[in-house]
C-alpha cells in the first residue's frame, strides 16, 4: 500500500512538473524575447507584468472550435498531438533531480537509451500530423521534420555515448554518481554537440526549418486549431525542459555543485536547467533560420565528426587514467 | 514486412517450456501472451491494409509490441535499443520514403502484390523455422524473473563483449561495407550527365511527380 502511494505521488509530481514548467518557460520566452527586442511583452493578463498570459492563451485555445479538414485522415490527424506530447512526459520520469533514489520518478537501468529512444518517438507525431492533414505545406513540414531527425539523431546519440563511456554506466543516476568536476572541460565538445542536436530535434530556432512560417505557414501543424494545436506547442516547450534537463544531467553534473549537495542538490539541477532554457530562448532571438542544406551540412560535416572526436578523446583519457 | 509477421508469430509461441506451470500461468506470462497476440495482430494488419501510411504506423505498433515483449523478458537494454533503432529511425525513414513517393490518403487500389501467396508461403516457412529453432534451443531454459535481471545492460554488455566479440565485429564490418557501398552507389548516380534544375541544391528532385494520382501534388524540385 505504501509502495503504491509512493509511486502515485511520484507520478503526480512528475505530471505537475510536466504541466507547469513548460508554461514557465513559455512565459519567460515572451518576456525575455520582448526585452531583448526593446519591447515590454505581455503586460495586462493577470495584472503583474502579464504573468497570466499563457493561462489566458490556454483558455482561448480551449474555447476554439476543433476543426478537422474534410480531406484529412481523421483518426491519424486526431491522434498525432498525443503521440507528439506523451513521449516527453515519459522522458521526464527518468530524469533525476537530486542525489539518491528518492529524487527520480523511476530509476531505469538503461536510462540514456530510454530517454533518447522515447524522444525519437515524439517526432512520429509531427510526421503523422504532416501526412494526415492533406495539405501540401503540412506534408513539406513533415518531410523536413523527418530529414532533420535523421540528420541530428546520430550526433546526439554519439555525444551521449561519450558520457556513458566516461561514467562506465548508461543509467542516469549512475552517471551523476560518477561525475567529477573535470568532466566539464573533458566533455565540453560533446555537450555542445548534444545541445545543438537536441535543439534541432525540437525544431527550435535557428533549426525551425520544418515550421518556417515565411515559407510553409506552420509546417506539419498548419491545419491544427484549438486544443490540439496547443498540445503541439506544449510538446515543444516540454521538449525544451527535457533537453535542458538531460544536458544538465549528462554534461553539467546535475545535482553536483560547489556547495550544498546534501540538501540543495535539486536547486542546482533546476538552476542549471533554467540557465540552459534561457540560452535556448537567447539563441532564438539571436540567430536567423538555417536553410535546409545548411542545416544538413552542419550536422553531417561538423557535428558528427566533432562527436566522433569527442568519443575518441573520451576513450583515450579513460585508458590513460585507468 | 513478411519478416515482421514471422518474428511476431515466433514471439507469440515462445513460453512453452515444460515443468513450469503450463496450466497455471503467472501474470507476466499472461501479459506476454496478450502483448504477443497484439503484436501479431498489428503485424497482420501491416501487411494486409490497403492504406500505405497506415501500414507503416501499424508497423510501429508491432515493433513497439516486440519491445514490450523484451521488457517482459527482463531484457531492458535490448528493448530500448529496439525502440531507438526501429521505431525512432527505421520507421521514420520508411515514412519519409512513403511521403516522398505516392502516399495518398485513403486506399491505394494498387497496394496489392501478385506475389502475396508466395510471400505468405515464405513467411509461414520462416516462422515455422524460427519457432522450431527457438523452441528446440531453449526447450528447458527458464528466465528467473524474481532474481537479478538476466537481461540488464551490464549482463548484455558482458556476454556481448566476452563471448560474442567475433560475430559482433564481423557484423560491424558488414555494416561498414554496406555504408561505403551506399555512398559509392549514390555518388555514381550523381555523375550521370543530367542538367540539374537551376534552383535545386539537393538531389531531391530526381523522381518525376505524378499530380493526378495523389492527394499531395507538390513540386519536389528545391522544395526539401
Amino acid at each position: 500500500m505504501n509502495d503504491a502511494l509512493d509511486v502515485a505521488l511520484r507520478l503526480l509530481v512528475v505530471f505537475v512538473v510536466f504541466l507547469t514548467f513548460p508554461l514557465i518557460v513559455g512565459q519567460t520566452e515572451h518576456k525575455v524575447m520582448a526585452h531583448m527586442q526593446g519591447r515590454l511583452g505581455p503586460m495586462y493578463a493577470g495584472g503583474f507584468h502579464g504573468w497570466a498570459q499563457l493561462v489566458a492563451d490556454g483558455v482561448k485555445f480551449a474555447q476554439k472550435e476543433d476543426v478537422v479538414p474534410a480531406g484529412a485522415d481523421r483518426r491519424i490527424f486526431q491522434l498525432a498531438p498525443a503521440v507528439a506530447l506523451l513521449p516527453y512526459l515519459l522522458v521526464l520520469l527518468a530524469i533525476p533531480i537530486g542525489p539518491g533514489e528518492g529524487a527520480v520518478g523511476e530509476v531505469i537501468d538503461a536510462g540514456i537509451f530510454f530517454v533518447l529512444a522515447v524522444m525519437g518517438v515524439g517526432v512520429l507525431g509531427s510526421l503523422m500530423a504532416g501526412w494526415a492533414s492533406a495539405n501540401k505545406f503540412s506534408l513539406l513540414g513533415g518531410l523536413r521534420t523527418a530529414a532533420q531527425l535523421l540528420a541530428y539523431e546520430l550526433p546526439m546519440l554519439l555525444a551521449a555515448a561519450s558520457v556513458a563511456m566516461a561514467a562506465g554506466t548508461v543509467s542516469l543516476p549512475g552517471i551523476l554518481d560518477a561525475f567529477e568536476w573535470w568532466w566539464l572541460p573533458w566533455q565540453i565538445v560533446g555537450a555542445v554537440v548534444f545541445f545543438v542536436a537536441g535543439l534541432a530535434e525540437l525544431q527550435r530556432p535557428p533549426f525551425d526549418m520544418p515550421v518556417a512560417d515565411s515559407e510553409i505557414i506552420f509546417g506539419a501543424y498548419t491545419e491544427y486549431t484549438g486544443l490540439r494545436f496547443a498540445l503541439f506547442l506544449l510538446a515543444e516547450y516540454a521538449g525544451i525542459i527535457v533537453l535542458c534537463g538531460l544536458t544538465t544531467v549528462l554534461f553539467l553534473g546535475g545535482w553536483h555543485g560547489p556547495w550544498g549537495a546534501d540538501g540543495l542538490g535539486w536547486v542546482w539541477t533546476l538552476l542549471k536547467t533554467a540557465v540552459l532554457a534561457f540560452v535556448v530562448i537567447w539563441l532564438r532571438v539571436t540567430y536567423p533560420r538555417l536553410r535546409e542544406d545548411q542545416l544538413q551540412k552542419l550536422s553531417w560535416t561538423l557535428l558528427v565528426p566533432l562527436s566522433l572526436v569527442q568519443i575518441a578523446l573520451t576513450g583515450i583519457v579513460k585508458v590513460v587514467i585507468r | 514486412m513478411t519478416l515482421t509477421a514471422a518474428v511476431a508469430a515466433a514471439s507469440t509461441t515462445a513460453p512453452s517450456a515444460e515443468g513450469h506451470g503450463f496450466l497455471s500461468p503467472t501474470g507476466v506470462e499472461v501479459a506476454f501472451l496478450l502483448v504477443g497476440l497484439l503484436t501479431f495482430g498489428a503485424a497482420l494488419v501491416t501487411v494486409t491494409t490497403r492504406q500505405l501510411v497506415h501500414a507503416a504506423l501499424w508497423l510501429v505498433v508491432a515493433l513497439g509490441g516486440l519491445a514490450v515483449e523484451y521488457l517482459l523478458l527482463s531484457a531492458e537494454f535490448i528493448a530500448w535499443v529496439q525502440v531507438l533503432i526501429y521505431v525512432g529511425s527505421v520507421v521514420v525513414l520508411l515514412l519519409f520514403g512513403l511521403m516522398l513517393t505516392k502516399a495518398p490518403i485513403g486506399r491505394s487500389p494498387d497496394a496489392d502484390s501478385g506475389n502475396r501467396w508466395v510471400a505468405l508461403i515464405v513467411a509461414v516457412a520462416a516462422a515455422a523455422t524460427l519457432v522450431w529453432v527457438v523452441a528446440d534451443a531453449f526447450r528447458a531454459t527458464w528466465i528467473d524473473l524474481d532474481g537479478a535481471p538476466a537481461g540488464s545492460t551490464e549482463v548484455t554488455g558482458e556476454s556481448l563483449f566476452r563471448n560474442w566479440v567475433l560475430p559482433f565485429e564481423g557484423l560491424s564490418v558488414l555494416l561498414l561495407a554496406a555504408l561505403v557501398g551506399a555512398i559509392v552507389l549514390s555518388r555514381k548516380a550523381k555523375e550521370e550527365p543530367s542538367p540539374p534544375p537551376v534552383n535545386s541544391h539537393a538531389g531531391a528532385g530526381s523522381s518525376p511527380s505524378v499530380p493526378d494520382s495523389r492527394n499531395h501534388p507538390i513540386e519536389q524540385e528545391g522544395a526539401l
